[in-house]
């Protein structure tokens, strides 16, 4: 196998762990937008720690992109 | 860059010497040269829009009002009473980084958080202060804080070094978190406009395909607008709560 396969199917490996991400974000959001549901009051305290939240998980995303970048382009 | 692909996605990082010979003579690239513009943006916001310094304020002197009223209370309410000083830190750490990243979306402009030396500066700039803050206010107990109060003193040999595996690991995961936001934000802009290109190439057909790739990078550019602002806030706000780990008594 040349090394241009072997890049391109290690970038296609490394960006699976984007579906773990997936389901986070999913997760953060759906509890940020059922408790606005049950108490709109609490809004304000909520959404800046479900940006929080959200920015974290996504760094995780991008610490997989990272690598298949890496792995693809260096 | 692999052998395989046609897209050059990273050669938009590299770093040339821009203004002519005497960039040349003190190498100096877009990097600095884009920080030199950020900064004196936001101080020229401040100082333009606080000169009226009128009770009622007119529009610039407003908007400087709530960009420092958004970072005094964010550090006061996060960090406590001796938020008050860091709160020019926290300031100048989240309108840098706020600049840089919008700086880096106009064209033919150069985002420097891009590059994982200067985030990782930043990353290392908070870590420091923070032990320093912490050696100083608490002094030798902050070495109680890698051993988390309620556990049994059994798991010890366990718990310490993963502790401070994770403290350690703070200013690596603030800089790659920065970088790796803005250098993926690049490259999906620098890959649709090359889809486009390459569509466009395949003749009448492809020139009408190739308007698909340009509406995705305008949608990615308002994507870009949101992340630039959220991981300038999301950096300021983990140097807070890194902060008010460092003074809690």
């Amino acid at each position: 196998m040349d090394i241009a396969a072997a890049r391109e199917i290690g970038a296609g490996i490394a960006v699976i762990a984007l579906a773990g991400v997936g389901i986070g974000l999913g997760n953060i959001f759906s509890t940020l937008v059922s408790s606005i549901a049950r108490n709109p009051s609490a809004r304000p305290h909520v959404f800046g720690l479900g940006m929080l939240g959200f920015a974290l998980t996504e760094a995780v995303a991008l610490y997989a992109l990272l690598i298949a970048f890496l792995i693809l382009f260096v | 860059m692999a052998a395989g692909s046609s897209i050059d996605a990273l050669g938009q990082f590299e770093l040339h010497p821009v203004l002519g010979a005497l960039g040349e003579s003190l190498r100096f690239s877009q990097s600095p040269l884009m920080m030199i513009v950020a900064s004196v943006i936001v101080l020229a916001f401040l100082y333009v829009g606080m000169r009226p310094a009128a009770v009622v304020p007119g529009r610039l002197q407003a908007a400087a009002e709530i960009c420092y009223d958004f970072i005094y209370n964010m550090a006061v309410d996060t960090i406590g009473s001796e938020g008050r000083a860091f709160f020019p830190f926290v300031f100048t750490l989240f309108f840098f980084i706020l600049a840089g990243n919008y700086l880096g979306l106009l064209p033919f402009s150069f985002a420097f958080t891009s590059h994982i030396a200067v985030t990782l500066a930043l990353a290392l700039m908070v870590f420091c202060l923070s032990i320093i803050v912490s050696l100083k206010v608490q002094g030798a107990k902050f070495f109680a804080h890698f051993m988390p109060a309620g556990a049994p003193k059994a798991l010890a040999p366990l718990l310490i070094p993963i502790e401070i595996l994770s403290f350690l690991s703070r200013p690596v995961s603030l800089s790659i978190r920065l970088f790796a936001n803005m250098v993926a934000g690049h490259v999906m802009f620098d890959m649709f406009a090359a889809f486009t290109i390459m569509l466009a190439g395949l003749g009448l057909f492809g020139d009408v395909i190739a308007v698909g790739p340009i509406v995705i990078n305008v949608a990615l550019m308002a994507l870009e607008l949101l992340v630039g602002a959220l991981q300038a806030y999301v950096f300021a706000i983990l140097t807070c709560i890194y902060l008010r780990e460092a003074v809690a008594h």
